[in-house]
Order: structure tokens, then sequence, then C-alpha cells
């Protein structure tokens, strides 16, 4: 078998005294779609920030790709990568917020341009074509124009899948896409992601969204306090949940 | 369906009225004492307005402020970012560059720089601690009242400046900056690209402020004889003994470059709203704190 696209091995975090994550290791195969589920506060969000680094891991190795991220291996010990190899890899890695992140000042078509242009080197009339592109597949040609403030929730989300996507990432991370929108707007955002795992992206998605998760997802992650307590594939493990805090976790959220 | 339009009377305001009044009435007393004083010398007034030395002077005072403002300006930018360094030695020496000059008069500072030739008598380019020099001046022939002027006004700005660069870096989401990393953006193009074209909303209106209180501030320059606005006005009423009428003199055109400064801070404000200010931003901001957040 290939190599994972994503691979997640013995994983530790604190933020002082809390130990956020406690030895966490997963996989993400090309193309596949990985879903982590759990509590608020259980470390999956953590757990995906680490994986472009905007948290910095404590112990284990994280590799996109095959390359490690953060860090690389000389003489028998480990170096923190020099910032512009970290944001080389970053360009790898797609990442798209709970809420949104949109730069409010600039229109949505320039904040899908933004990435190619500054950190690509993209000619600006490609990088244009390209963005135009890119909305027109997230539904959002009609509002190229506008700032981020003129958009609802769903719209500024997809503007924010397009402007990730800009970057021609091998991997896209989704952290709670969903959780900061008004409930009507949730199956617009949904329906995005559903067509890029249809396109073959690689992805791995924070949510609460089990439809979602059973729909699409290749392999569900139940975390809780800091490690993997239940994985497997999701119409499997949603229909019979051995864990016992898995369990309670469902009956509170669907 | 009927239309009912509201088209009320108002309830009678006699409290309002009466104020009104004695506000109205206070301002006529006021105009006509100032304008039939005859101490004021209204003539001398109007013929210095255009006076040549004025316009020198009112020449050298735009000169100071713009400058100065520029320099400070760059000066905050630099120590702002500094201040949000790693290292503690970048933080330090920024903390000591606004502690002092924020800590002692601007008076002071501006008297310090004209003099500063009796610390350093001469200033050169070279090897530092002792070594070789390549190129060396007298102070006394560079430091004209001129640049002792720009530099206590410029460095003095710079530590107000700061301050206000700070608070406006500080006012950015911190997602900006994340989704500007996650981006692959370095240190420099999230800076420049992302966090200080919008923490300009916050900066731009305190550095209107600077500016116009600059605009004034440069009169202090007269200590050491600056050759601006009110040094030039002293000068001639020394001569002359119009103290009063060049005084207005200067104030009129203290006046008139504070109410164009105004008006062009009101326009760059409005440039830097851009994608702010609607409805729904607002609406947005307020449900902020409803909106749930995982760790």
């Amino acid at each position: 078998m290939d190599r994972p696209m994503v691979e997640i091995r013995s994983v530790r975090k604190r933020f002082g005294a809390l130990e956020v994550l406690k030895g966490v290791s997963l996989d993400v195969p090309e193309g596949g779609v990985v879903c982590v589920v759990g509590p608020s506060g259980s470390g999956k969000s953590t757990l995906l920030r680490c994986v472009n680094r905007l948290e910095t891991i404590d112990a284990g190795r994280i590799r996109v790709d095959g390359e490690l991220i953060g860090f690389e291996e000389r003489d028998g010990r480990l170096h923190h990568l020099p910032p512009a190899r970290l944001n080389r890899q970053r360009q790898n890695i797609g990442m798209v917020f709970q809420r949104f992140h949109l730069f409010p000042h600039r229109t949505a078509l320039e904040n899908v341009m933004e990435g190619p242009l500054v950190v690509g080197g993209v000619p600006r009339e490609e990088a244009r074509r390209q963005a135009e592109e890119l909305l027109d597949r997230v539904g959002m040609s009609d509002r190229a124009g506008h700032y981020p403030a003129q958009l609802s929730g769903g719209q500024q989300q997809r503007v924010a899948i397009a402007r990730s996507l800009a970057m021609r990432p091998k991997v896209m991370l989704f952290d709670e896409p969903t959780s900061a929108l008004d409930p009507e707007l949730v199956q617009e955002v949904l329906a995005v992601m559903r067509d890029l795992a249809a396109s073959g992206m690689t992805m791995m998605v924070v949510t609460h969204e089990m439809g979602f998760a059973r729909e699409v997802g290749d392999h569900l992650v139940f975390i809780d306090d800091g490690v993997i307590v239940e994985q497997g594939d999701p119409r499997e493990v949603l229909a019979d949940p051995r864990n016992e805090r898995f369990r309670a976790f469902l009956g509170r959220v669907l | 369906m009927t239309e009912l339009p509201v088209d009320a009377v108002r309830p009678p305001r006699p409290g309002r009225w009466l104020a009104a009044a004695v506000a109205g009435l206070f301002l006529v007393w006021l105009a006509y004492t100032i304008i039939v004083n005859p101490n004021l010398h209204w003539d001398v007034i109007v013929a210095f307005l255009g006076d040549g030395r004025i316009l020198g002077g009112l020449w050298v005072t735009i000169q100071l402020t713009v400058l100065s403002m520029a320099i400070g300006l760059a000066l905050g930018v630099l120590t702002a970012v500094m201040q949000q360094s790693g290292d503690p030695v970048l933080r330090g020496a920024a903390a000591l560059y606004t502690w002092f000059f924020r800590g002692t008069p601007l008076l002071v500072q501006l008297i310090f720089w004209f003099n500063i030739g009796l610390v350093f008598p001469a200033i050169a380019i070279g090897v530092p601690f002792g070594g070789p020099k390549l190129v060396e001046w007298q102070a006394n022939e560079l430091v004209t009242p001129f640049t002792a002027a720009l530099l206590g006004l410029a460095i003095n700005e710079g530590a107000y400046m700061a301050e206000i660069v700070r608070a406006g870096i500080r006012s950015v989401d911190p997602g900006q900056r994340e989704a500007a990393e996650a981006l692959g953006m370095s240190h420099g193009q999230v800076l420049r690209r992302v966090v200080l074209p919008q923490a300009m909303r916050v900066i731009v209106p305190p550095t209107g402020n600077q500016f116009i209180s600059m605009l004034k501030t440069t009169s202090m320059v007269s200590v050491i004889a600056g050759a601006e606005l009110l040094t030039v006005a002293q000068r001639i009423y020394l001569g002359n003994f119009e103290v009063i009428a060049l005084l207005v003199v200067a104030s009129i055109w203290y006046v008139v470059l504070t109410t164009i400064a105004s008006v062009g801070q009101h326009f760059i404000e409005r440039r830097f709203e851009r994608g702010h200010g609607t409805l729904p931003a607002r609406v947005r901001r307020n449900l902020r704190p409803f909106a749930g957040g995982g760790v």
C-alpha cells in the first residue's frame, strides 16, 4: 500500500499544565476523507492545527506526503524548520476555519487571489483567472466583487474554501467549518465539501455533522480527553458504537 | 390599505430656546467686542497675513509637520513591530525608547538636540568604540535649528506613534494572522498584506489627531529659533511691537492648516473603512460572543 498522505504518530501537545493531546496516531490515505469528532475541549481542533503547525507539537511526528512537518532531522537531532521552509510546507496544506477568517479589506475575488499572488508568485491576470474558476466551483461567481461583510456566513465559508484551494494543496484541513453557521446555511457548505471529496481531495474534517461523516467520510475518529477512543468505518461505528463515552456523545449530538 | 402618516406636533422646549438665545447673544457680543476693539489693529493683521516672511514661516511649519510625522510614523511602526518580537533584547530596546521619550518634555528634548554639539562635538561614520573614522562632521555645522527641530519632533512623535500602531496591530483578529500563515505567507507578508491594512482603521483616527496636534506643536521650535510660523511672527513683532496682531496672524494660519488637515483626515478614514461598517458586519460583531469555540 502507498504511504499515507497525512501520517500522525504518537503526537502529544500541552498548553501549560493541561495536556490536550496524549499520544494520537492517525493516517489519512491519499484521497481519503477522515472525520474527527469529539466533545468540545477533547483536543480535536488542536490535532488539526498541529498538522499545519499553527501549534507546535511536544512529542511525536507528523508527516504530510512523506515530509516531516515543522522539523527536519539532521545529525540524529530534530531541528525546527526555518520560517521560509515552513511556509513552503504550509502551501501544501489548506486550512478552513470555523470563523472563516476571510480578509475583510479584500473582496471575495481578491481573497482567493491573495495566496497565489503573494505567496505563489503567480502573475495577476493568471491569479484572477484561477480565482474566478474557483469561485465558480464553489458557486460564488456572482459575488466575486463583494466584501466579506456583505456575504452570509455560508457564502463566506465557501469563499474561504476557494481561497485555500487556490494554493493547490495536497490536503485540506477543515476545523468545524459549519459550526458558526445558521442551520439553513450549513448544507451549502457541506455540498461544496462533498464535491471536493468526490474530486479526490485528501481531507481531514473536524465536525459535528454526523450525517456528513456517515455519507462522505471514509474513516471516523472519536477523540475524547486527548486520545482516540474509537475509530472505524463511519457507517459501522455510528450504527454500532462500542465505547461508552462515544455512545454518550452520540446521544447528545444526534 | 389606508395610509396613516405620522405628522405630529413637537412639544414646546422653552428651556432649550432660552439657552440658545443666551448662547447666540453671547457670540454676537464676543464678535462685536473683537471687531470694534481698537487694540487689535485689524489693518496690521490683514497686511501681515500675506507677508513674505510669514508665508516662509508657514512653509517651514508645513515641512516640519509632514517630515516629522512621516519619520515618526516609520519609527512607530518599527517600534511596535519590535514590541511584538519574540526576542527580549528587541522588546527591551523598544520599551526603553518609548519610556524615555514619553517621559521627558518635548521642550527639553528640542533644546537638547539643538545643543548636541556640547555632548558630541563631532559626528563621524566609521567603526564604533573608537575605531577608524571614514567621514567626520562638526556637530555645529550639521545641527541647524531645522535639523534639531526635525530630530526632536520626529523622535518624540515616534514614541507616541509606537503606542498607536501597537493598539492597531492588537485590534486585528488573531485569526487573520493564522489564516495568512496557513496560506504560507512569511512574517513580513502577513504584516504588510493582512495585519497593517486592517490595523490602519484603528491607527488612522489618532494619527490624524497627532498630525493636527503636530501642526501646533511645531511652534515649540521657536525656543531654538526654528524659523517656523511662530518664530517668524515673534521676530516681526520684536521689530514693530505689534505683538497681538502678529499672534492673531499666526493663529489664523494655524487654524487654516488644522482645518485643512481635518478634512483630509475624514477622507483618509473613509478609504480605510473598505469592507467595514456595513450592517452585516456590525450584526456579526454583536453576535460574536454567542459563537461556539472549539479547542
